[in-house]
């Protein structure tokens, strides 16, 4: 005897873009389909070094659950993976090490940089701490908060996804995101 | 094992060498001329009864008060067999902050020797290794020493009026 669904019956779909259909295709946009694919299935890279981590692991746990977002598959290796979520204090002695671990990633690739340590160096105006990952690599999202709620993390995912649905096929090759990789010293 | 008779032990051989005895909190302290301080680690490490075998902690103070004798270097020993455990400090010059180090009767004071260099400048003499440990290798100041403002003045991107400069 099954019992009926009690919760989590108001499940949101994803429309599909518009396009022209047929019997059997359908021709659309084909930014508008790369970028649904590329928005609901980002796999991140947690990079996290203290407090923030411990959040982001409540995040992705089963109450917040990330993975209905289409981060199911946290990926460890800089090389298979979308968005670098950087949570926690880098110090300037790690910064180099960040640096290199997001050279590593592939385009397309994305930068959040939760908790304000990440974001600006928090409370820690220190000799020894990096004040901002900013210094050292580009970030597209700053989720602020000392630790940011899951809730927050959520919604700079979200912010991501955003960006990715909006950026189009071509912006990785123009001169503009050229320049802005040659202000941090990346070729 | 009281504190007592390692005083007295202490005293039988080195005499007035030692001074500064004191026991806050009960933990017996002793203050060494800075050229004594692996004697006298030797002496407490091979003593039959007094086994101080186990180095808990090596660090510095930075007393800028204290002109000539500046930087103390200070080492915590625990006696595992007794339970006992006692303080000993090592005044230096700022200027010629030389120690000499006791890596070889205590392996785990390479690394702590290691991070005293690299906080306060202290140059342990006969280290296989001295360089930085914590800290970035380019920094050429020794961030614990108290001679710095808390916060860089040079930072022009913090607004100063929220950050109270």
């Amino acid at each position: 005897m099954s019992r009926p669904v009690q919760f989590n019956n108001h499940v949101k779909f994803e429309g599909i873009p518009e396009g022209y259909m047929g019997e059997g295709f359908m021709a659309t946009n084909f930014e508008k389909v790369v970028s649904l694919a590329r928005k609901n299935s980002i796999w991140p890279l947690p990079f996290a070094t203290s407090c923030c981590g411990i959040e982001f692991m409540a995040t992705a746990a089963s109450h917040y659950d990330l993975a209905r977002f289409g981060a199911e598959r946290m990926s460890f290796s800089p090389r298979q993976c979308d968005l670098i979520l950087v949570m926690g204090t880098i110090a300037k002695k790690m910064g180099p090490i960040l640096r290199q671990v997001y050279l590593q990633m592939a385009e397309p690739r994305w930068v959040m940089a939760v908790g304000a340590c990440a974001s600006s160096g928090g409370i820690f105006d220190t000799y020894s701490v990096l004040q901002g990952i900013d210094q050292v690599i580009p970030v597209d999202v700053y989720v602020p908060g000392c630790p940011p709620r899951p809730e927050a993390i959520l919604d700079g995912f979200m912010k991501i996804q955003d960006l990715v649905n909006a950026e189009g096929l071509r912006r990785r090759h123009s001169d503009q995101y050229k320049e802005l990789l040659a202000g941090y010293g990346i070729q | 094992m009281t504190n007592e008779t390692i005083k007295q032990k202490l005293t039988e051989k080195f005499g007035d060498q030692l001074t500064g005895w004191q026991e806050p909190y009960g933990m017996l302290t002793f203050t060494a001329p800075k050229d004594l301080n692996l004697k006298v680690l030797q002496f407490l490490f091979d003593d039959t009864e007094l086994r101080f075998q186990f180095l808990t902690d090596l660090q510095a103070v930075h007393y800028p008060d204290r002109k000539g004798e500046e930087l103390a270097v200070v080492y915590h020993l625990h006696n595992l067999i007794d339970n006992v455990r006692i303080r000993f400090k090592v005044f230096t010059d700022m200027n010629k902050p030389d120690v000499f180090s006791v890596t070889a009767l205590y392996q785990s004071a390479n690394v702590m020797e290691r991070e005293t260099y690299d906080f306060f400048g202290v140059n342990f003499v006969g280290h296989p290794n001295l360089i930085r440990i914590l800290n970035v290798d380019e920094m050429d100041y020794f961030p614990m020493r108290k001679q710095y403002p808390v916060e860089d003045q040079l930072r022009i991107d913090k607004d100063d009026e929220m950050f109270g400069r």
